[in-house]
């Protein structure tokens, strides 16, 4: 009754995430007093997997083939149902992102296993397997129960944390017999924007919302975010009127996150708005409002307009390095 | 062709949550419900896909689980424009019986595209849309945020850490979208709430259905301690805080 997690890399290189992944399931593994084993597929370099053994993988199962270095949920739900029942694995593991969003749910059906998405803690029993998750767009907290015999779950971003535990990694390659109907889509090309951190992915987020007054006005969020190493963000109504591309959007209806640092700069703080960042470690409100109920749920407030105070902040950052 | 949304009726996002039962059940009195947000955006680009004459889109069809109360939002997707309705007469008790309640009523009647939005805004559970391509053994494409026909394949992009990537996929085909994918979610207007009164609303009887989660309880985030106002002259104040008191730099 085994545990098999499944860690994505991303052009052959594994992220926080990924150590996250690994460090939670040597947690569950050992609550559940059992043995766990890491997948990764498509092109990964030895070094780079060995690098999952800093956070206790010792047993790491590695498909390590071209043809599956772009995500294909079908494709990878099947390859990791298979390992899962060789491996006779009860639990099976990934990180709530886009791919554990699309293999997830597949394997959960593959393997009639109940599922439930962005876990935020170790389980809170084992018998039964009860797991606590967000719910209402993170306005509460619900509790779930899987009954099934094998148990299906995703790991919200940051809610474990990295725990060290360097082992020494064994690592076994696996090749699956893949049937050529299952890759029904093609990727024709891919956009990133590098020079640019990714939302999902940032311990510290600048947000600004309407109190900008003007798309123009958004050199001093970008310097701001620059000094600190940060992503950007907006609120509903900034992406709505096109000041800020949607995938800038955070709140119920956009993107969730959970950042170390989140700074909301002219941004009241609508419960859609706070439902979306309410998993931040620390809150900076910036408001000429007073009563902006922004304020409510920051740590720190400046009650000041953001056109004045950002730029003092970007300053006394660069001064202080 | 004929393009199938699936609708999550959820309560409005204004809504300030509560529960009741010893915080076992979602309290839903005097609650506002709504077609789930990204669904309607779904819906709206299934509308936008079926009036582009160069696209031969015959048929937009909403489906929904649940009981004879979410039928005014069905009624409503209606009123926007979809074709038909189907609600499937059952108790939506976890996204794994929900896709398999629309996946059974796919295999009597075929459609070519699914759409399903990334996640209902109540229990979030952002799964329903990648099980039912599983039950009924389609591709998926998920996190995708536009979609177009060429010929009759589909063009979709999906959003990748960073980026987005351009995908080309055949039919059938289930796509769970995401923000991008319309950009304003379309208004009921009259003579939609006119027309929505004679077009169909088929209700269909559930199949039986395993169900393997359950839900214990619901807790509300602990109260957050008072904010800490600090001086608009005084910013390095703040860096002080935030490097000491709260540790995040």
């Amino acid at each position: 009754m085994s545990v098999i997690a499944f860690a994505k890399n991303w052009n052959g290189k594994f992220k926080n995430s990924s150590y996250e992944l690994v460090s939670y399931t040597k947690n569950l593994a050992s609550q559940l007093n059992t043995k766990f084993i890491i997948v990764s597929i498509g092109e990964v370099k030895e070094e780079e997997l060995k690098s999952l053994g800093k956070y206790g993988a010792e047993r790491i199962i590695s498909v390590n083939n071209s043809q599956m270095n772009t995500l294909t949920s079908r494709v990878y739900a099947q390859v990791i149902s298979e390992l899962a029942e060789k491996e006779g694995a009860s639990t099976i593991i990934m990180s709530d992102n886009e791919s554990g969003k699309a293999i997830a749910p597949r394997i959960s059906v593959k393997m009639k296993a109940g599922m439930v998405a962005a876990v935020l803690e170790l389980p809170i029993t084992i018998n039964p397997f009860v797991v606590k998750k967000g719910a209402f767009s993170g306005k509460a907290f619900e509790y779930v129960q899987i009954d099934s015999p094998v148990k299906v779950i995703t790991i919200a971003k940051n809610c474990f944390g990295l725990k060290e535990n360097q082992v020494d990694v064994s690592i076994e390659e696996y090749a699956p017999q893949l049937d050529a109907s299952l890759f029904k889509i093609q990727v024709l090309e891919e956009e990133k924007q590098t020079n640019r951190m990714d939302l999902a992915d940032a311990d510290i987020v600048v947000s600004a919302g309407r109190g900008m007054r003007s798309p123009d006005n958004w050199g001093i969020v970008e310097e701001l975010a620059a000094v600190l190493g940060a992503a950007t963000a907006c609120s509903r109504p900034v992406s709505d009127e096109g000041w800020r591309g949607h995938e800038e959007h955070v709140g119920q209806t956009g993107k969730v996150i959970a950042p170390n640092l989140y700074f909301a700069a002219g941004i009241s703080g609508a419960i859609q708005h706070v439902a979306g960042i309410s998993r931040s470690k620390c809150i900076v409100a910036i408001n000429t409002d007073p009563e902006a109920p922004i304020f409510g749920v920051a740590n720190y407030g400046i009650i000041g307009d953001v056109m004045d105070v950002l730029p003092k902040l970007t300053k006394a950052i660069s001064n202080s390095k | 062709m004929k393009i199938l949304v699936c609708i999550s009726n959820v309560p409005d996002t204004t809504t300030k949550v509560k529960f009741k039962e010893e915080n076992t059940l979602f309290d839903d009195s005097g609650v506002q419900w709504i077609i789930n947000p990204w669904d309607e955006l779904a819906l709206t680009r299934a509308l936008e896909l079926k009036e582009d004459a160069g696209n031969s889109v015959d048929e937009v069809s909403v489906i929904h689980v649940g009981g004879a109360q979410t039928d005014v939002t069905l009624r409503k997707a209606l009123a926007i424009g979809a074709d038909k309705a189907i609600r499937i007469d059952a108790c939506p008790a976890d996204a794994y019986s929900v896709a398999g309640q629309i996946a059974a009523y796919l295999k009597e009647n075929p459609f070519d595209i699914v759409f399903s939005g990334i996640e209902s805004s109540d229990y979030n559970g952002s799964s329903v849309g990648a099980m039912i391509a599983e039950f009924m053994d389609y591709s998926g494409v998920s996190s995708v945020t536009s979609v177009a026909f060429e010929g009759d394949e589909l063009i979709l992009y999906r959003a990748i850490p960073g980026g987005k990537q351009k995908i080309k996929a055949k039919i059938p085909l289930v796509a769970v979208v995401q923000k991008g994918i319309a950009t304003e979610p379309r208004i009921p207007a009259m003579r939609g709430i006119m027309m929505a009164r004679k077009k169909p609303l088929e209700v269909k009887p559930a199949i039986e259905m395993q169900i393997l989660t359950k839900s214990v309880k619901f807790e509300m985030p602990e109260a957050k301690g008072a904010c800490k106002m600090l001086d608009a002259e005084h910013v390095e104040q703040l860096l002080e805080l935030l490097k000491n008191e709260a540790k995040v730099l």
